[in-house]
């Protein structure tokens, strides 16, 4: 069956009204911009997740891939921005395979407004569409509630109102490439610095219509956090172990196949690594 | 410590639920009858205080900035302050929660203090400054002063004194204690560094008969690491700390005031 699972909503419901919260959601806090140039369109963002007044990502990525030639920024609820632009990609690579033709930027932001409107804000996604196609350069905004700009600089999220301080203050028609950049990342360290809900580093996107899009994760990053005043290593035996089970390859081999891994704590760079995460280390 | 800020969840007091209760109980407001509005005397101001105390001193800090909602007020205010201005006696105390309150309970704690000594002729304890800030929190028990204030000095023996307070006066003397927005972030950390809660000496026993590490007073630089690392680390996970590190050290040779830079996005 495609589409949403309603079959526990009148249980929720019921939980609701006896007092029980909703569960909170993980929600980009955000500043995302975007600025057209003589050539082309750049988007950018800051990387910072939040749940509340809790950090709960510093270096996430809010720049979604469409096509090769359209990207969006999200924010907004981090899984609806998620889902929506990986649901609206997919629904527009079978539209251009079956019209044979260049997906259209204005294509997206009405498959984006349709969706998100039929959902009457309930999907919280509030996004930047940017790219390039056979009629030229597009930037859009998109309100979870199906409203739609289209403006040659734009910036949302909670950090919107700083980012959008610096467009107005520096931005110039007819910029070029490295302009625009400037007046993106610009834009972003106003929300990163003065909206509580942006932070960490700051993600840009070029797309140019003559050249491949270039996304540059982690485009600066000026909140690199300063070495540990202490080391916080705990000598062995320090935890209490209240209880152990050895589970050997013979008896966990009845229950699933076990398969060497030849040099597995060694030579880690054979194995598939599916993402890598950012862990302090320890000095 | 009995604090009015306990309550029990809903959650825990009612695990049972029902679909036929839940429609006789409003949904939306609009039923509810109007919508009233009213004065909310009330802001919250974000930020992170932390007090530790030694064999020969105490030190309380605090992040000095200043937040409501998404927006930071100010990068630099203050949230530690002295208070009687006596170098014999020298009381230091540190409030987070709603700045204004936390200004107002400062001066007259300040005022009282001062006060004292010139009517007595003699500067005031820490132990009777502790007991009288209690007091003013509870004179004010129902519209009250909505912070969570610490207070550091020296006691009688010249060992360090921490006496930790709720919004209504409900306090104790403690060896250190984490305040704010960030206390739920910051208290586990003190717990295990400080108290070497959790922490078992290695080889000493099986599970659970294992023996405790023991508590030892802490020398000055190991605190000021502790307390430093603390802030930096609620610093990277909570949005309302951040922006600078205000840390007051209080010996037998007085007041001793540090700043360190913290991150500022």
């Amino acid at each position: 069956m495609p589409g949403f699972d309603f079959s526990n909503h009148t249980r929720n419901a019921a939980l609701h009204a006896r007092g029980v919260p909703l569960p909170k959601a993980t929600s980009t806090g955000t500043t995302i911009v975007g600025c057209i140039y003589n050539n082309g369109v750049v988007i950018a963002a800051d990387t910072r997740a939040t749940s509340g007044p809790i950090v709960a990502d510093k270096n996430c990525e809010k720049l979604h891939y469409i096509s090769p030639n359209i990207w969006c920024a999200g924010a907004g609820t981090a899984a609806d921005t998620e889902f929506t632009t990986a649901l609206i990609s997919s629904n527009l690579e079978l539209h251009s395979l079956s019209t044979n033709r260049q997906p259209r930027v204005v294509t997206v932001m009405t498959m984006l407004k349709q969706h998100l409107f039929r959902y009457q804000g309930h999907i919280g996604a509030y996004l930047v569409v940017a790219g390039v196609d056979p009629t030229g350069v597009g930037l859009f905004t998109v309100h979870a509630h199906g409203s739609t700009d289209k403006l040659p600089y734009v910036t949302m999220g909670s950090g919107s109102l700083a980012a959008m301080a610096v467009f107005e203050s520096t931005w110039k028609k007819d910029c070029t490439r490295d302009e625009a950049v400037k007046f993106c990342s610009e834009a972003i360290l106003a929300g990163i610095f003065n909206d509580l809900g942006s932070g960490s580093n700051v993600d840009v996107c070029v797309i140019d219509k003559d050249k491949p899009t270039q996304l540059m994760r982690n485009y600066i990053k000026p909140n690199e956090r300063s070495k540990k005043e202490r080391n916080y290593k705990f000598q062995k035996g320090t935890t209490a172990v209240l209880d152990q089970k050895i589970i050997t390859r013979e008896e966990i081999g009845r229950y699933v196949t076990v398969h060497e891994i030849a040099g597995s704590d060694s030579d880690s760079g054979s194995l598939v690594v599916v993402e890598k995460m950012d862990v302090d280390d320890q000095p | 410590m009995a604090s009015l800020m306990h309550y029990a969840s809903l959650h825990s007091e009612n695990p049972a639920y029902s679909f036929s209760e839940a429609s006789t109980i409003p949904h939306s407001e609009a039923s509810a009858g109007p919508r009233q509005h009213a004065f909310y005397p009330y802001t919250d101001n974000g930020g992170s205080t932390l007090g530790i105390t030694g064999e020969t001193f105490a030190i309380l800090a605090g992040d000095t900035r200043s937040t409501s909602g998404y927006n930071i007020n100010t990068r630099y205010e203050p949230k530690v302050f002295r208070i009687g201005d006596d170098d014999s006696s020298p009381i230091v105390l540190s409030v987070v929660g709603f700045a204004a309150d936390g200004k107002a309970l400062k001066e007259r704690l300040d005022t009282i203090v001062k006060m004292y000594k010139y009517q007595h002729g003699k500067p005031m304890s820490v132990k009777a400054c502790a007991q009288r800030l209690s007091t003013i929190l509870y004179q004010k028990r129902f519209f009250p002063y909505y912070v969570h204030a610490i207070l550091g000095g020296l006691d009688e023996e010249g060992k360090g004194a921490l006496y930790s307070y709720d919004p209504v006066g409900s306090y104790e003397r403690e060896q250190c204690r984490a305040a704010g927005a960030a206390a739920s972030l910051i208290m586990p950390f003190l717990d295990n560094q400080v108290n070497f809660k959790n922490q078992y000496v290695p080889g000493s026993g099986e599970g659970l008969s294992l023996k405790e590490k023991p508590r030892e007073p802490l020398p000055l630089d190991a605190v000021v690491g502790i307390v430093k690392d603390a802030f930096t680390s609620a610093t990277e996970r909570h949005i309302e700390v951040g922006d600078g590190l205000q840390m007051i050290l209080i010996t037998k040779d007085g007041i001793k005031e540090m700043f360190t830079p913290l991150k500022r996005d």
